[in-house]
């Protein structure tokens, strides 16, 4: 039940960046690449320097150590890591058994070797990754970016509704107008160095 | 028993020796002639000239001589640590940090060993204190400049595997355990290595010139033993305390990766 506030936050070629993303609500950001979409997402997970300041509703980034933030407020990057050699490694022990249908994994993944993995199921099983780790807000990279059609709908629907029923605040960087309008309750575009609002329901 | 002084005219036979292995790999176009030159004329002109610093030492035997000494050697051994890293930290942390370690543990075992185990009298006795000082830095630098540079480089390739597990909320130091054990590991296992090989495989240096001095195997064996477990003690605590202030600097206060901080030399 947060609400992520970014109050003139600066970073990179973003000068002041202020909004808001409601409990439950997603806002877009799309731009260019190279525009410093990511950035801005690192920013807020306090991965890089920046200035201004970042609210989780009376909580500022800067009074929780760092590590404690990025509980709360969790990244999932647009390239995945894994540093096990197997995928049941990077979960705690109740998330290996409560792997969402939606996601398309068959039971056994957990034992699956990294390796084997195509890139889109790497997308995939991060989502769970992080949601697993009940998050407050979450900051989602492209999430679907390496999905086909089917897949992506899929993802999307099942985001959505973990987003609605856990009530996160959700930062979503994405380039596909149909999919900002399917997610999106706002959408900002990232126009030189600040932030744009082009649509959304108030 | 006598020690047979060597002329340095016969020096000079070994010398040509050397003028012939360059020889051959000019011819060889091995490309290393020269640097096997300047090594060789570099070997001896500092040995010559520290054999002259040394009996100077010897005859003062003044505590703050040996001092001044040790800091020069200390000071050499921590540029040494600072070239042999390929990315290093930025500014005066890639010397602070190698010399730093090396200081707290060379000095640390050196004057412990001296005053606990050998005893001479006074402790500082330069007979003593020079060489086992000598052979600390020479070790604890080879220790603590491997692993300083497995660690810079190893957190450089992993630097993306890294960021993901502090978006996942670990702490800096959760997000780099593996690569500071695997840092440690490199910085200490050549003086594991030849201490597992000693006197089967190689013939350690000092018991060898120990015993050409003139004394009896028994005592000299005693010696290399000694000298072996506290090169790898201070070794260890060398590479330990490097990796961790290293490590500790490649995170800012906000526990974000600062590769900003590191630079690449060389190559």
């Amino acid at each position: 039940m947060s609400e992520l506030r970014l109050d003139t936050v600066s970073v990179g070629t973003l000068k002041e960046v202020s909004l808001q993303v409601g409990s439950g609500a997603v806002v877009c950001i799309s731009g260019a690449s190279g525009s410093g979409k990511s950035r801005l997402l690192r920013a807020v997970a306090d991965l890089e320097p920046h200035d201004g300041r970042v609210y989780l509703d009376d909580t500022e980034q800067g009074s929780l150590p760092a590590h404690e933030w990025r509980k709360r407020v969790v990244m999932i990057p647009a390239d995945s890591q894994w540093w096990f050699d197997e995928v049941g490694a990077h979960f705690a022990e109740d998330a290996r058994h409560t792997m969402p249908e939606a996601l398309g994994f068959p039971p056994g993944v957990m034992d699956w070797a990294v390796s084997r993995l195509s890139s889109g199921e790497r997308q995939r099983l991060a989502l769970w990754r992080a949601l697993a780790m009940a998050p407050e807000a979450l900051l989602l990279d492209e999430p679907t970016a390496n999905l086909d059609e089917d897949m992506t709908a899929a993802v999307e629907a099942w985001l959505l509704d973990e987003i609605r029923r856990r009530n996160l605040a959700v930062l979503w960087v994405a380039h596909d107008q149909g999919q900002i309008r399917r997610v999106a309750n706002h959408h900002y575009r990232i126009s030189g160095s600040q932030l744009e609002w082009v649509n959304g329901s108030h | 028993m006598e020690v047979i002084d060597l002329a340095w005219w016969k020096l000079g036979l070994a010398a040509l020796l050397v003028l012939a292995l360059a020889g051959v790999s000019l011819w060889a176009r091995l490309g290393i002639t020269r640097s096997l030159l300047i090594a060789s004329a570099r070997t001896g002109i500092q040995l010559a000239l520290i054999g002259l610093v040394l009996e100077a030492l010897f005859a003062s035997a003044r505590l703050y001589w040996i001092a001044l000494l040790a800091t020069v050697m200390l000071l050499v051994a921590g540029r040494e640590v600072m070239a042999r890293q390929q990315r290093r930290l930025r500014g005066i942390w890639a010397f602070g940090i190698g010399t730093g370690a090396m200081f707290v543990s060379s000095f640390a075992v050196t004057v412990l060993a001296l005053t606990v185990i050998i005893g001479p009298s006074p402790w500082y006795a330069p007979q003593y204190a020079i060489p086992l000082l000598g052979m600390m830095l020479g070790n604890t630098m080879t220790g603590v400049a491997l692993s300083l540079d497995r660690l810079n480089e190893s957190v450089w390739h992993q630097r993306a595997v890294i960021e993901n597990r502090l978006m996942l909320g670990q702490t800096w130091r959760q997000a780099v355990e593996d690569i500071r054990k695997d840092a440690m590991r490199g910085g200490m296992m050549p003086s594991i290595n030849a201490m597992a090989a000693a006197g089967i495989v190689s013939l350690p240096g000092m018991m060898t010139g120990q015993i050409l001095a003139g004394s009896p195997p028994a005592v000299a064996v005693k010696y290399q033993i000694l000298v072996m477990l506290i090169i790898t003690v201070g070794t260890g605590f060398g590479a330990l305390m490097a990796v961790s202030w290293g490590s500790r600097r490649l995170f800012d206060e906000r526990e974000r990766l600062r590769l900003d901080r590191l630079v690449k030399v060389g190559k």
